[in-house]
């Protein structure tokens, strides 16, 4: 069934890649196109309030959140079913995550984590569907979140240590006159945090989603020969799956290093 | 051929930014893989350490992602 399945869908291919041929060879897919902005109903305007394709998917992307922790669990079985056990899964999983690397007090930021694994693991995986928009290749996303993590961190770690937050750049064990030396280079390694944080997440889905456009100008370009880059993509795709959970978790984890940061200032 | 020599300076500096992407690379292969080794001579301590591996990546991977990110902006941006 499976073999018959590929040589169907091989023969599909190469036929209409010979009838469909283009006339004059070259990218017809630009792979930057896929993350233009655009309004969802018309027009060019876009202010705070335009519906767009980016709002979206980010809905979307929230609603799916909702489905798989409210919906998806909302039997309370004590045998769960698969979309219950995914969910518990993710909690145990985020759970644990926090707890082991961002130290045991740091487990009331637990929904501030939890929150933004799911979004972001939800819109990564949302923007994988074909002729889906990837909210999280936009560094505007990804800043925001990023941001947003690296006021709470440092809010918290004043709020907590008070002026012994400092000495995360004041690093004891040192030598002293290396002291002043290592102070810059922490202050600096502090500052590009949310520029480094954000830019990993949105840097890595765009070059991903550009690498899967390239190769689709590729089919589009070579004719019959297209199903060699059709292979090329799904490997490419498989790929994406898996650094698109990958990032999250990175993302995630980051964020859990960065309040053991806070809450603990030693090193 | 035609264009004019600003335009070859960004293609070019597009291209070398784009080594940084390998080198990135070669970084990230030396993170797993002495992950690898140290995790086979001793593969009961390997399991707690998964998650300093993909800080590690990360670490290593980010630089390399500002230079595809500095080649993406002089194709696209400048």
């Amino acid at each position: 069934m499976g073999k018959l399945f590929f040589w169907v869908v091989l023969a599909l291919v190469i036929v209409s890649g010979a009838l469909f041929a283009p006339e004059h060879p070259g990218l017809a897919i630009h792979p930057m196109d896929q993350f233009v902005v655009k309004p969802l109903f018309g027009g060019d305007a876009i202010h705070w309030y335009t519906p767009t394709n980016v709002t979206l998917w980010m809905a979307l992307a929230v609603l799916s959140v909702f489905g798989l922790l409210v919906i998806g669990t909302r039997g309370r079985a004590i045998v769960p079913s698969r979309i219950q056990s995914v969910a518990e899964m993710a909690y145990g999983f985020i759970y644990k995550m926090v707890e082991d690397v961002a130290g045991k007090d740091a487990v009331k930021f637990f929904p501030y984590v939890m929150t933004l694994f799911m979004f972001i693991v939800l819109a990564n995986f949302l923007g994988l569907l074909p002729m889906s928009f990837a909210t999280t290749s936009h560094i505007a996303v990804t800043a925001v979140m990023a941001v947003l993590v690296f006021l709470t961190v440092t809010v918290v770690g004043f709020v907590k240590n008070g002026s012994k937050f400092l000495e995360l750049f004041w690093v004891k064990s040192a030598p002293l006159p290396l002291r002043p030396i290592l102070a810059i280079i922490e202050l600096i390694s502090y500052f590009v945090r949310p520029v480094s944080h954000s830019i990993r997440l949105g840097g890595n889905i765009m070059a991903g989603h550009a690498v899967l456009k390239v190769f689709a100008g590729f089919a589009a370009a070579l004719g019959m020969f297209s199903f060699l880059p059709v292979f090329a993509i799904t490997a490419v795709y498989a790929l994406e799956v898996l650094v698109a959970f990958i990032q999250a978790y990175v993302f995630t984890i980051l964020t859990c290093v960065y309040l053991h940061d806070a809450l603990h200032p030693g090193h | 051929m035609e264009g004019d020599i600003a335009q070859m300076g960004q293609f070019i500096g597009a291209g070398l930014a784009a080594i940084g992407s390998g080198a990135a690379a070669i970084g990230v292969g030396h993170v797993a893989g002495n992950f690898l080794s140290g995790a086979l001579r001793n593969p009961s301590a390997a399991g707690d350490q998964t998650a300093t591996l993909f800080i590690g990546i990360a670490f290593a991977e980010a630089l390399g992602i500002f230079s595809f990110l500095v080649a993406l902006l002089l194709m696209f941006a400048v």
